[in-house]
């Protein structure tokens, strides 16, 4: 069951503030915590499956490429809706990385490689997806779904 | 739902029968394994079936390539079955639906290996 949280101050409703230990366990966990969340925010079957998909991603990067399983390092999630946007932030404890270094998975020299294309599908899956550095180490990446107005 | 993988022979193809999730860690590592035996013991004609495949994360869609490429290296062909719609519609995102000979129909994909 998901805690429910209201942030009075900001006018945006908290629906998951949480920490995660670096683990495949954690990913699955937090998956159909996201999950059940969008589907209380109202996105339909489809779209449920791709705020999934690119959180997924987001978070096996944080805890495989960001903290690398590293127990000690936690992952933090925080998931939330406003009017305008459901927003999901991930961030771990790792070293960072640089967004520009990260190879086009489209590019034809890089069709048949293996990995790299979790960044891009968050991407293809988010209306927008931000990558920045936090201090004294880590990443967040900030993953936006924007929340069609109800007919 | 985990993944469950298993083989079967139609002729000299080889069949192999995805069912769950292809995800990292256990998902993917479980189609490595099996990709890699196979094409360790020769064969060189291999059908994956992903009908009962539900969902496909980068980590699985990395098992499929490496999979058709170490299969190609060997001399082999390695191709697509029964994909649902959602695993038809990343493949297609990431430019590599028309890398994989994809097929609707067993009978069909078996003969096309002639």
């Amino acid at each position: 069951m998901t805690r429910i949280l209201i942030n009075v101050d900001i006018g945006t409703q908290a629906l998951i503030d949480q920490d995660y230990p670096s683990t495949l366990e954690s990913v699955d966990q937090a998956e159909a915590s996201v999950l059940e969340v969008s589907g209380q925010a109202g996105f339909d079957e489809d779209e449920q499956h791709r705020i999934g998909m690119a959180f997924r991603e987001c978070m096996v990067n944080a805890v495989v490429h960001g903290n690398r399983y590293n127990r000690k390092k936690q992952v933090h999630l925080r998931v939330t809706k406003s009017n305008e946007r459901f927003t999901i932030q991930v961030t771990d404890q790792g070293e960072g990385f640089e967004v520009q270094e990260v190879p086009d998975p489209l590019d034809e020299n890089n069709l048949l490689r293996h990995s790299g294309r979790g960044l891009f599908l968050m991407g293809a899956f988010m209306d927008d997806v931000k990558v920045r550095k936090v201090s004294p180490s880590g990443t967040e990446v900030t993953l936006v779904k924007n929340v069609e107005p109800r007919q | 739902m985990s993944v469950k993988i298993s083989t079967r022979q139609v002729g000299d193809v080889t069949v192999v029968d995805v069912s769950g999730r292809i995800t990292l860690g256990e998902g993917s590592s479980a189609l490595r394994d099996v990709l890699r035996d196979l094409t360790a013991k020769g064969n060189k004609k291999i059908l994956l079936n992903l009908s009962d495949v539900s969902y496909i994360d980068s980590s699985g869609i990395g098992e499929l390539v490496s999979g058709f490429t170490s299969v190609a290296n060997q001399g082999g062909t390695l191709k697509l079955l029964g994909l649902t719609k959602r695993v038809k519609d990343l493949l297609q995102i990431t430019k590599l639906y028309t890398v994989f000979d994809v097929h609707e129909e067993e009978a069909h994909a078996i003969r096309s290996f002639a």
